[in-house]
């Protein structure tokens, strides 16, 4: 943690992620307005004190929007990325613990998922749930499973042959303690800070998705969704685009700046500079 | 002329957690043509003393004072990186205990063996010719076939003897071997501590051997420097340090060596406890806090006592060695 | 007191497969060897690499199968156990590996190192931090290191923990592979006199794997030199050691000689190529590289028999003080 904020770029990371964090979850008290409060009168302001970034094409105040969006996005994030993350793992310590035929079998899914592009894995999603938050989630868990279950595996291939996992043998440990005592504290932790670093991918997903309608459905509010309407309304006011689009570039730079710090911290080879 | 002289050395390494004082007042000479001995245990500085020679100290190290003087000119301490990498391979060639340390596993043997006569102005003919006379030398069976392959189709005993192949083809002047035949089962290691001392007559160069293997140095070598925590604490002539050992730790050390011991013991001597933290040395004796013999006067920094023929001892006791006999 | 020898190993061989779908070779890691360890024993077997001795160490303990033959332990047969009905065979014959560090997981606490035994057999109502304190205190590491991490530990002091580990359910039997393997030779000896002094106190049966014969020497009761997965010549450490009979056991022997700068000449050196295992010498299988080849030994393989109060496989045995017949350069 020390090395971390000795990094200027990982503490503006780290600072723009709190931000982030924050302004998600106090959305409510920060604000006084309903994101969904349509206002026709009110439409297309330009930002001032009551509007901190003016209102869109209904009226809504778009820091709001924006603040709840946030929410949105966050919680999509996180959550698929922890359950991709749990699946990774499972599948990818089954993999490389497992007897080869098992082994080659898993690769072959792996390789299989990963070459499916994503926008049509979201368009086939779509049509099996309809525009939803389940659909995104879906989306991302299937686009990130293989690539953590991958990595774990090629990890618990290399450790599956070291003396304490064959000493852990000779004890009568059974295969899950083995994995769960010995070979998964000593994989894990590389694939975390990976995992953080594809947050905003994942945000990305989901914007990415709600732009495309494919996401959440209106009134929800969420960033990819307000670019959406920003760009239909573009004429109109540059306000909407940049409230949507701004939140996604400030995320984005902030977990992928956090990331690749932590990762160059935890890097033994650089380790006594 | 000396072929080596290490005068005062004295290298520091900057920690998160202080200084680290990894070698103290380390003074040795490598005689032109003769083979010096390092004998040493985990912890005593070896590895620090060959990066530090060949100028390959981590960049949180450095040389705090002393010289490093080759073929009785040249100081190694302030050479540049560009002359350093001109004498290294050429003038000073090394061996390591793991020889994929020197070998390059996706390129063939000879390719490599004449790669590093680029300095020499031959042919390509005549490099290869070169390459299958050291070959030869080490004995490597069918040489010529042999410089087709990859270093995988050979043996741990094969690979480690054309390493030393390699160090010697250049003809340096010195050789530094750091803990060549420790991985090695015990018949191939005599087998390659033979071709050493061959191979050493042959080129006529100086040899630094380090080892912590006391048979294979009773062996090979005809000085031995005992170095101990960052410190040498005894050097002399081969015979003098192990028929006559002047300083408590060599003389516990010769003890331990099992193979020392012609009868059967229930109980085999150790020397308890470890060395001590390097970030915080003690004030005099190194070894005090392990010694056997440790008194009052031990507590104040030692200096080499001279025991006479070239024979020094960093010890209170070093002329008295009825005083430093061995425990029980 | 039960005579019964603790451990019986029958004729066992364990042959790895080599070679694609058309050619189905095999090489023998362990060629066929025979052997028994007596309660509260010490049994050595020394050889160097490709000697087999860890493969039948691991065989022994059940991390590899064999291909013929049969081990008995306690006077069951473990060789044809599945895993489940060898779990708890291993309360009762333990291993300690050769890496000491590498053999303790990196993760966990020597606490929990020494009481993971506890965890995988069942603790039976016992506190495990407890007996953490008793085994530390066994082998003599201060309390203090029960939260200590392998990475911070010596080498010397992992190979206690890993001999606290071994001992923690109270074995009858313990495999140690290379014991003092990555010790500093001052330190050897606080292995080895650790586990002299738990094979007593414990009334353990020991089989001890190394390719020093002098540490051997020390240490064991009987001893059997292993090459190319053979046994070339076993039984009691004292006549072995003193009067091999065997080429190679004089050779292992000199090749590791007392450190004395004036004994050089006295050395019996062997060529440095080792038969490859896939393709093993006719006759005696070590007549390649012996100092006192004979026609005789390069087309029929030695019997074993009983000379001079130990078993050896060897057409003509050696007498006391011999010396090779023929100069390394005469053998090639």
């Amino acid at each position: 943690m020390r090395r971390l904020l000795r990094e200027p770029l990982g503490v503006f990371g780290l600072g723009l992620v709190i931000l982030v964090v924050l302004s998600a979850v106090f959305a409510d008290v920060v604000t006084q307005f309903d994101p969904n409060r349509i206002s026709p009168r009110d439409r297309f302001m330009d930002p001032s004190t009551t509007n901190l970034l003016g209102t869109d094409q209904l009226g809504r105040d778009l820091f709001t929007r924006v603040l709840h969006g946030g929410r949105i996005a966050l919680y999509v994030a996180l959550v698929s990325t922890a359950i991709s993350l749990a699946i990774g793992i499972v599948l990818g310590l089954i993999a490389g613990y497992g007897p080869r035929w098992l082994d080659n079998l898993m690769i072959l899914i792996f390789d299989a998922m990963k070459s499916f592009p994503t926008v049509m894995l979201a368009l086939a999603l779509v049509t099996l749930f309809g525009p939803s938050l389940t659909a995104v989630m879906v989306v991302v868990i299937l686009v990130n499973v293989p690539g953590y279950a991958r990595i774990i595996r090629t990890q618990t291939i290399a450790l599956k042959s070291s003396e304490f996992v064959t000493a852990a043998q000779s004890m009568g440990a059974s295969t899950g303690r083995i994995l769960r005592v010995h070979i998964l504290p000593n994989v894990i932790g590389p694939i975390v800070i990976l995992a953080s670093m594809d947050i905003p991918v994942v945000i990305a997903i989901e914007a990415g998705m709600s732009f495309l309608g494919l996401g959440v459905r209106p009134p929800t509010p969420s960033w990819g969704s307000i670019l959406n309407d920003g760009f239909a309304n573009i004429r109109e006011t540059p306000w909407i685009a940049i409230a949507g689009g701004v939140p996604i570039i400030i995320t984005t730079l902030g977990f992928t700046f956090l990331g690749e710090t932590l990762r160059d911290v935890f890097d033994p080879r650089l380790k006594g500079r | 002329m000396e072929t080596l002289a290490i005068n005062d050395l004295n290298v520091v390494f900057s920690t998160e957690a202080g200084p680290l004082h990894a070698l103290k007042n380390v003074s040795f000479t490598v005689p032109e043509k003769r083979i010096v001995g390092i004998v040493g245990e985990s912890g005593c500085g070896k590895s620090t003393l060959i990066n530090a020679i060949l100028g390959l100290l981590a960049d949180n190290g450095r040389v705090e004072s002393g010289a490093i003087r080759f073929e009785g000119t040249t100081d190694l301490v302030g050479l540049g990186p560009t002359q350093m990498r001109a004498l290294r391979g050429e003038r000073i060639s090394t061996v390591f205990q793991d020889p994929m340390g020197a070998l390059n596993p996706v390129i063939s043997v000879g390719k490599q063996m004449t790669n590093i006569q680029y300095r020499s102005g031959l042919s390509r003919a005549e490099k290869e010719a070169r390459a299958i006379e050291m070959l030869e030398l080490v004995r490597i069976p069918d040489a010529r076939t042999a410089l087709k392959r990859y270093p995988h189709q050979f043996s741990g005993g094969m690979k480690q003897r054309i390493a030393i192949a390699m160090a010697l083809m250049m003809e340096p002047a010195l050789l530094i071997a750091d803990e060549p035949t420790t991985a090695l089962d015990a018949t191939l290691e005599v087998a390659t501590i033979e071709l050493l001392k061959d191979l050493q007559q042959k080129i006529g160069c100086s040899v630094l051997f380090i080892s912590h293997h006391l048979g294979v140095i009773a062996e090979l070598c005809e000085e031995v420097v005992v170095m101990y925590a960052g410190e040498v604490v005894e050097r002399g002539s081969v015979r003098q340090i192990f028929n006559d050992p002047r300083h408590p730790y060599t003389v516990r050390l010769l003890e331990c060596d099992p193979a020392r011991q012609t009868s059967r013991v229930r109980h085999l001597p150790t020397i308890p406890g470890e060395i001590p933290d390097l970030r915080d040395r003690p004030h005099g004796c190194i070894f005090a806090p392990r010694c056997h013999r440790a008194h009052d006067a031990c507590s104040t920094p030692q200096a080499e006592r001279d025991t006479g023929d070239g024979h020094f001892a960093r010890c209170v006791l070093a002329n008295d060695p009825e005083a430093i006999e061995a425990t029980a | 007191m039960n005579d019964d020898p603790i451990l019986k190993v029958e004729d066992v061989a364990v042959a790895f497969p080599m070679g694609g779908l058309m050619r189905r070779s095999s090489i023998l890691g362990v060629a066929g060897v025979s052997f028994e360890v007596k309660r509260g024993e010490t049994f050595a077997l020394v050889g160097e690499s490709g000697s087999g001795k860890t493969t039948l160490a691991r065989a022994i303990n059940g991390l590899q199968a064999i291909s013929q033959g049969q081990i008995t332990f306690e006077g069951d047969r473990i060789d044809t156990l599945g895993k489940g009905a060898m779990k708890p065979v291993r309360k009762r014959m333990s291993m300690m590996f050769q890496d000491p560090v590498g053999s303790l997981s990196p993760r966990m606490t020597v606490g929990d190192l020494v009481t993971e035994p506890f965890r995988i057999h069942g603790a039976e109502g016992r506190n495990l931090r407890d007996e953490a304190q008793r085994l530390l205190s066994l082998v003599g590491l201060p309390l203090e290191f029960s939260d200590r991490f392998p990475h911070q530990l010596s080498g010397g002091q992992a190979r206690r923990v890993g001999v606290a580990r071994a001992v923690a359910l109270d074995p009858a039997l313990i495999i140690a592979d290379e014991p003092t393997a990555g010790l500093d030779v001052s330190v050897q000896g606080e292995v080895l006199n650790l586990l002299n002094e738990l094979r007593e106190r414990l009334g353990l049966a020991m089989v001890i794997i190394t390719h020093n014969l002098h540490v051997v020497h020390h240490v064991a009761d009987r001893t059997a030199v292993m090459y190319l997965g053979r046994f070339v010549e076993a039984g009691e450490t004292e006549p072995v050691f003193g009067q091999p009979v065997h080429p190679y056991t004089a050779a292992l022997l000199s090749a590791n000689p007392e450190p004395d700068p004036d004994r050089a000449h006295d050395r019996i050196s062997l060529p440095a190529e080792v038969p490859s295992l896939l393709s093993r010498p006719d006759g005696c299988e070590f007549h390649t590289r012996c100092p006192w080849v004979q026609p005789r030994c390069r087309v029929e393989a030695p019997k074993i028999a009983r000379v001079d109060q130990r078993r050896t496989a060897c057409h003509f045995p050696l007498t006391p003080g011999a010396r090779p017949t023929l100069s390394t350069e005469e053998r090639r």
